[in-house]
């Protein structure tokens, strides 16, 4: 009698303590929304900024998980989907609220061009999701318009003109013009390369305004020579940046003034060849040939893409890895548990050097001056860039003193 | 035979009937709330438009401007000076109005295709200053726009709150273009549609009668332009530029140019390829142009016109068939 009551309650106990681990471990898979992550590429796939991220980010983010996968092998689903915002902030916004709302994603990368990315950081912010922005650059990101949800991972402007710009004032570079992209990018880059012209003792003659995505140069180039400054600063990107280096070469402005890209990316350099771009230095977040690491990235993107990545493509895939390793770490696709995982993390892998993810919600890695080679100098396929200097997070970025972020001022 | 005279308000009493129906379940069958709210918005700016290409006979190429304005005037009251949302709204069409009576002063003066270029010069205009205005945010767009709450008591940052005001402002407004268009101020527009020089000889003040068509269209226009700058929290140039003045002129034909409802069905068909072609990049662009060549081609009055002829045709049959019986004991 006494055994089988002894059975009965033991059987009794093994299967509520069943039941409870049963129940404990649906909790912990139930964490993530639908059993499932799905990242959106949210990105330039037509336009002007479509060589610098474009298909290559979708391509990065998705060689990201498929290495999570590779690695991990977790129990639920992951998957990448990419739409095209067009350069337009209310497509790039409606897209984002769409994608959050009804096709269950959990985090947004890319959202290259500054005014889409301001504008789909708002609905991120709205719908308590993630997005990571490695493609715009306007320090506005982390400091006026900073939410809680949005992350800036590559580069800022504010890092663009302190390592190139400031290198640049300091080699002699003192008088400026601006060749500004009328957008929120272009005045994010001409004001923050102010700032750091005026403190290494330069002056800024003034500046001029095209619309985003100009068709011609001409006059805008015209209006920089007759203003007779040492450098003309190109606070423009890709498409942009392209055109109106061409243009001033063809109108002759190099032979007397020097242009100063503040933006430039490999693809760019690629685009324009060594001929034209040699000597102009830069800023970068991430070089292909840095050591053996980047290369193997780079090699592998190659064969997919068949052209090598840049720092916008390269940090799509850091971003991607990254946050699913967050989320495997915390558990859970909840927004806060993530960026506090994330927080925790110290990154030191093939794209982030000494990374962390500061409370402004800047990531703050290393990043490089560069200068492009001549054409002799260069031994094979996209060997561009000399390595002239690595500049630590902490004097690349934005001191946090300086933050203009509510989110930070509060703590 | 009285059924026949009140036959068209008993046929738009149904269709408003069945918009509200469907209104109402539409978020419950599968439809995303914030895609029918940019429907109903485009439906709205087609309605506004209608009332001036349908009814009165004038083609404007401009309404882009009054749509864009009042969304910029809008966000800009919600934003800046932290005005209520039925303020803001208020004020965004007084805006558009306003621009209404400027651009359309000017432009009534010509006629036809002068009519046309002169309203798509001063929509340029228009666009040109929104891309310089500091206010507007140029290429960036008016971002982050608060869509406050419904006198205190309805707070519209909650998509289905919000879905269900703009479904009512909606009715509200295909309500008032029934209004305008059956009433005695109306029937002198389609007067003057069908023959100006004639309109003018019996004394109508032809010149008047159009500024007012012009003004209340644009500011039907105005309502749509704030209702979707309050939908998307964002007021960008992608709304002041031609492709919009296009576009709703597609959406007008589509539907069926001179009927009530044939713009929110050329809307709604329009929107919905828009999001859904999305995918397919550029191509949305040529799929629209070969619908529109069909639709020019193969059924020039548009869907709903289509669907109305069909209609009459069959009651002129059945009336046909009637007279036919009743033929014998009239006789």
């Amino acid at each position: 009698m006494n055994t089988t009551l002894c059975n009965a309650v033991g059987t009794a106990l093994v299967a509520i303590g069943l039941a409870a681990s049963g129940a404990a471990s649906a909790q912990a898979q139930s964490k993530l929304s639908g059993n499932a992550i799905r990242i959106g590429v949210l990105t330039d796939l037509s336009g002007l900024y479509s060589d610098i991220s474009g298909q290559g980010s979708v391509a990065a983010a998705q060689m990201a998980v498929d290495d999570f996968i590779a690695a991990n092998k977790p129990g639920y689903k992951i998957d990448v989907i990419a739409a095209d915002h067009q350069n337009k902030p209310d497509v790039g916004s409606g897209k984002a609220r769409e994608w959050y709302d009804t096709q269950g994603v959990d985090l947004i990368v890319d959202v290259v061009n500054s005014g889409v990315g301001l504008a789909a950081a708002k609905v991120a912010g709205e719908k308590k999701k993630l997005m990571i922005n490695t493609g715009a650059g306007s320090t506005r990101i982390t400091n006026e318009d900073c939410n809680p949800y949005s992350i800036h991972w590559a580069y800022d402007t504010y890092a663009l003109a302190a390592v190139a710009g400031r290198a640049i004032v300091q080699g002699g570079g003192k008088s400026w013009y601006f060749l500004t992209a009328d957008y929120a990018f272009g005045q994010s880059l001409e004001q923050d390369t102010t700032g750091i012209i005026k403190t290494n003792g330069g002056t800024v003659l003034g500046s001029v305004r095209h619309p985003l995505n100009a068709s011609d140069f001409s006059s805008f180039l015209l209006q920089a020579q007759a203003s007779k400054a040492q450098v003309i600063g190109l606070a423009n990107a890709g498409g942009d940046t392209i055109n109106s280096i061409k243009a001033a070469n063809e109108f002759g402005l190099t032979k007397s003034q020097s242009l100063a890209g503040l933006l430039v990316f490999i693809s760019d350099v690629h685009s324009l060849g060594l001929n034209v771009a040699q000597g102009m230095q830069l800023t970068d977040g991430w070089y292909w040939d840095l050591n053996e690491d980047t290369r193997k990235f780079g090699r592998r993107y190659f064969e997919k893409m068949k052209k090598m990545p840049g720092m916008v493509q390269a940090g799509t895939y850091s971003a991607t890895l990254a946050y699913l390793n967050a989320v495997k770490a915390a558990g859970s696709d909840e927004a806060d548990a993530v960026t506090a995982a994330m927080r925790k993390t110290r990154y030191n892998d093939f794209y982030l050097r000494n990374g962390h993810l500061r409370d402004d919600n800047r990531m703050v890695h290393d990043m490089y001056l560069m200068q492009v080679k001549k054409p002799a100098e260069s031994k094979y396929p996209w060997d561009y860039y000399h390595v002239k200097a690595t500049v630590p997070g902490d004097e690349a970025f934005q001191p946090m003193a300086a933050s203009r972020c509510p989110m930070v001022k509060k703590t | 035979m009285a059924s026949t005279g009140n036959r068209p308000a008993r046929d738009f009493g149904l269709g408003l009937l069945a918009l509200a129906v469907f209104g109402a379940i539409a978020p419950w069958i599968g439809l995303y709330p914030v895609f029918v709210m940019k429907a109903l918005c485009f439906a709205m700016f087609a309605c506004a438009f209608n009332l001036l290409l349908g009814f009165t006979g004038l083609l404007s190429f401009g309404h882009a401007a009054f749509f864009a304005a009042a969304g910029y005037a809008a966000g800009y009251a919600l934003k800046v000076w932290g005005w209520s949302t039925l303020a803001g709204l208020g004020f965004a069409v007084v805006c558009a109005g306003m621009l209404g009576l400027v651009v359309g002063a000017l432009a009534i003066r010509r006629q036809g295709i002068y009519f046309a270029m002169v309203t798509l010069a001063l929509a340029q205009m228009v666009f040109f200053v929104f891309l310089q205005s500091r206010f507007t945010g140029g290429e960036d767009g008016l971002q982050g726009i608060p869509r406050g709450d419904l006198l205190g008591l309805i707070d519209l940052s909650n998509d289905l709150n919000l879905y269900f005001v703009i479904l009512g402002v909606f009715l509200a407004t295909l309500a008032g273009c029934y209004r305008i268009v059956h009433s005695p101020y109306g029937q002198v527009l389609k007067a003057i549609r069908e023959n100006e020089p004639r309109a003018l000889s019996l004394g109508y003040r032809v010149d008047r009668y159009k500024l007012l068509a012009f003004v209340l269209s644009a500011t039907l226009c105005g309502v749509a332009g704030a209702c979707e700058a309050i939908v998307f929290q964002l007021a960008s140039l992608t709304n002041v530029e031609f492709v919009i003045s296009g576009d709703v002129l597609l959406m007008t034909l589509v539907g069926g140019v001179g009927t009530l409802l044939g713009p929110v069905v050329g809307s709604f068909v329009l929107v919905a390829m828009e999001s859904y072609l999305a995918q397919f990049g550029s191509w949305v662009t040529i799929i629209q142009g070969s619908i529109f060549l069909i639709c020019v081609m193969a059924f020039r009055a548009g869907i709903v016109g289509e669907v109305i002829k069909f209609l009459q045709r069959r009651d002129d049959r059945s009336k046909a068939r009637m007279a036919e019986g009743a033929l014998p004991s009239s006789t």
